[in-house]
């Protein structure tokens, strides 16, 4: 007797959203299977790797980070590029860190503009993510959602507080939205019902369920992306069916186990690499529970996700 | 194929006695069938009754130990497909690969970092938990030179691994009080494989390309009474390796299909000669479905972050992690450095303690035990309330590390302000912290200021 398989059944399928537009424009999401199990449903379009860019030189970064952003990092345009031209990114996301009132204030005018000169010299999507209170990162998005109408950039985030300025921002100008939640099934669900009723179309929308890298949580995460995959797909609830995005990479490298020397903790071995090995495992954990767009940093640990991606695929 | 909740419950006696714990025998049966509790709980149920049901009772996937007492690992007994339905139970092995015709020196050196990489995290050692030994030599002599050079420097359980089966008799037998687990029986050779469980006990895994081969190979083990086995399936392929883990997993999980219910072994360290890669692999097989994961080196710099992201992967869902109630020095306190208290959840404990590290103000944290629960979660518990977070500070020792008497509270409990100060007979002045964690270096830069 021949040995079956096991399959599972799925009835649901991801909304397939479109970033970008002309040259820069790719589709995610769309898949109707669990992660990688492409032999049971189809994966149309596979994750993408957005690589993260600031609009002030960041701080914090450990040396064998930032050698390789620390010529364009006073230049938000230059960075995007070497991103995509030297490091393969597949999108970009841009951190609007500076319009935090406490690190300058910059105001939603300034900061649409440049997110305009970015998107308009980069042939990737774009993908950005505010700061601050969420009042003002609602009136930023708002200011670039219009200085960046049609364009399919996706504005983060929106949570139950500024959901209505920034969806309708969205729906005005033809943008897409990233619906925060943290680690929560519920929640995430709840914020897509009030998206979707105030019109905005589930094809608008992306998950971000809160990630936290290797050692900080990471399980949460994985578990909260699995049961909204297994909701998705296996129960066809309409309202999981969000692709999701990581933002992944300023918790990965925010922690000391990226930034301490070998000198200092010897047992812990070679920083650099131990750096791309705590990004890569954090990346791929997130992939394997069913991440759509994935932020990242370092250029070794971006090559090595995506060749795996493609093995896998 | 193992039994169905209420084929058990028609084996039991049907008297609801309750003396296993359980209401009813049918609750006992549904919790036997879902492996929560040993049949040996109902001590009632007849001998003959115990044999048939013994088998039923078990794990969908079998338990495998390979060593023995304090340096052993256990591998098998999981019962879900998602860490979310329930728990995963045995975390998985990860063992260091080493060839028999390695310089001397290079084996001492490998098996040195194996034996000494220990990492203390969230209350729990985590260490690697296994030598390979590889006879790439071909040659039986430079084997069993190898292992005895290893045997002697260290305790860590061991596999052995060989396409000889004679040369993995010798050495098992020599070693068999160590209970390695014997690399690899095929379906040319299994007979051999038979003989060798049987005379020294050693669990054995076998090798195969298709499900078919394994299933032919695990039943024919099962006939001869042998169930101390670990799967090998694949070609050393990421994207077949992946499907194989996945599938067995689902075959004996989801169809209980007991040919296919044994622990497995993977090996990514022949599917890339890249290190980074191979880290990188290595941790898929954590998340999905690797039982033994078979590294090249032991590098602290893809040990330690494998050790902790295989601490997460198994980490009972259903019991938050927690850290160990008292006071933290993070940075160099001294006498004039603030104090902030929190609770001991350990993702609570993790980032409060990551984001005052950050803000390089050095602080003293009371970490109050209130069984794992985060500050929200145990204030409306009732455990994080006032009069028992001063009972924790008064008996904390906190008030003979600083002249300042102040602390500092997550801004989520505001409330508690007025009465904590009350309940410390206002020695002690309390201010309110922020919110989100993330906050927290920006408020004590401005609170030492």
């Amino acid at each position: 007797m021949g040995f079956q398989i096991p399959k599972n059944e799925y009835t649901g399928k991801i909304n397939t959203v479109k970033l970008g537009k002309d040259k820069s424009e790719i589709l995610i999401g769309g898949e109707a299977s669990l992660p990688f199990y492409g032999f049971e449903g189809e994966l149309p379009n596979k994750p993408i790797i957005a690589m993260d860019v600031f609009d002030i030189k960041p701080s914090g970064w450990p040396e064998s980070l930032a050698k390789y952003y620390s010529d364009v990092w006073d230049d938000p345009v230059k960075w995007s590029q070497k991103c995509i031209s030297e490091f393969g990114a597949e999108a970009i996301c841009l951190h609007l860190a500076s319009t935090n009132p406490d690190a300058g204030n910059t105001s939603p005018e300034d900061a649409a503009e440049l997110v305009n000169k970015v998107r308009e010299s980069i042939d990737k999507p774009l993908i950005l993510y505010g700061d601050g209170p969420m009042e003002k990162i609602a009136e930023v998005m708002k200011k670039v959602s219009e200085k960046s109408a049609d364009s399919n950039i996706l504005m983060g985030w929106v949570e139950e507080d500024n959901y209505k300025t920034l969806a309708a921002a969205a729906m005005g100008y033809n943008n897409n939205v990233i619906a925060l939640n943290p680690l929560d099934v519920n929640i995430a669900k709840q914020l897509n019902i009030l998206l979707t009723q105030l019109g905005l179309s589930p094809d608008r929308i992306a998950m971000d369920p809160s990630s936290s890298g290797v050692g900080y949580g990471i399980e949460y995460c994985f578990s909260a992306m699995e049961r909204l995959k297994i909701a998705a797909l296996i129960q066809n609830d309409k309202m999981t069916q969000m692709p999701i995005i990581n933002n992944i990479a300023s918790e990965v490298w925010k922690v000391k186990e990226v930034k301490e020397s070998e000198k200092e903790y010897p047992e812990w071995g070679d920083l650099e690499e131990r750096g791309i090995n705590w990004e890569t495992i954090s990346v791929m954990c997130m992939l394997a529970s069913g991440s759509n767009i994935i932020t990242m940093r370092h250029p070794k640990a971006v090559s090595l996700i995506k060749e795996i991606i493609k093995e896998l695929l | 194929m193992a039994l169905s909740g209420l084929e058990i419950f028609k084996k039991l006696p049907k008297t609801n006695c309750k003396d296993c714990g359980f209401p009813t025998c049918l609750a006992f049966a549904m919790q036997l069938v879902a492996g929560k509790v040993e049949l040996a709980k109902c001590p009632h149920v007849s001998e003959e009754v115990k044999e048939a049901l013994s088998e039923a009772a078990q794990p969908p996937i079998l338990k495998v130990q390979v060593g023995t007492e304090d340096n052993s690992f256990i591998v098998g007994e999981e019962t879900v497909m998602f860490r979310h339905d329930r728990t995963f139970v045995n975390q998985n092995a990860f063992a260091v690969s080493v060839d028999d015709d390695t310089d001397p020196a290079k084996v001492e050196e490998i098996v040195k970092n194996v034996n000494d990489l220990k990492y203390e995290r969230v209350g729990q050692t985590l260490e690697l938990d296994a030598i390979c030994i590889k006879n790439k030599s071909g040659d039986k002599n430079i084997f069993l030179g190898a292992v005895e050079k290893i045997a002697s420097i260290t305790k860590k359980p061991l596999i052995f691994i060989s396409s000889d089966p004679d040369t993995l008799m010798a050495a098992a037998t020599e070693y068999k009080d160590r209970k390695p687990l014997i690399h690899t029986a095929t379906k040319d050779n299994i007979d051999k494989f038979i003989s060798l469980s049987k005379e020294t006990g050693c669990p054995i895994v076998i090798r195969g390309e298709s499900f078919e081969d394994i299933a032919a190979m695990t039943e024919k083990m099962r006939k001869e009474g042998i169930k101390n086995l670990v799967i090998d399936i694949g070609k050393r392929d990421l994207k077949s390796d992946f499907f194989n883990q996945l599938t067995l997993r689902r075959a004996a999980i989801k169809k209980k299909d007991r040919l296919f219910g044994y622990p497995t072994i993977v090996f990514p360290n022949e599917i890339t000669d890249d290190p980074l890669k191979e880290t990188l692999i290595a941790s898929i097989f954590v998340a999905k479905y690797g039982s033994i994961i078979v590294l090249s080196n032991a590098k602290p710099q893809s040990v330690y972050p494998l050790l902790v992201y295989r601490q997460n992967i198994y980490t009972d869902p259903r019991k938050p992690m927690q850290v160990e109630q008292k006071i933290y020095e993070i940075g160099s306190p001294d006498e004039n450095s603030p104090v902030l208290i929190t609770t001991n959840f350990s993702l609570t404990y993790f980032i409060i303690s990551g984001e005052i590290e950050g803000s390089k103000v050095p602080s003293w944290l009371l970490v109050m035990d209130v069984e794992g629960q985060s500050v929200l979660t145990a204030w409306a518990a009732g455990k994080f309330v006032p009069e028992l977070i001063a009972q924790f500070i008064n008996k904390s020792g906190i008030a003979d590390k600083v002249k300042t008497k102040e602390i500092v509270i997550p801004g989520y409990v505001a409330q508690l302000q007025g009465e904590l100060e009350d309940e410390l007979d206002g020695k002690w002045k309390i201010t309110v912290g922020p919110r989100e964690a993330g906050e927290v270096p920006k408020f004590l830069k401005n609170y030492v200021a």
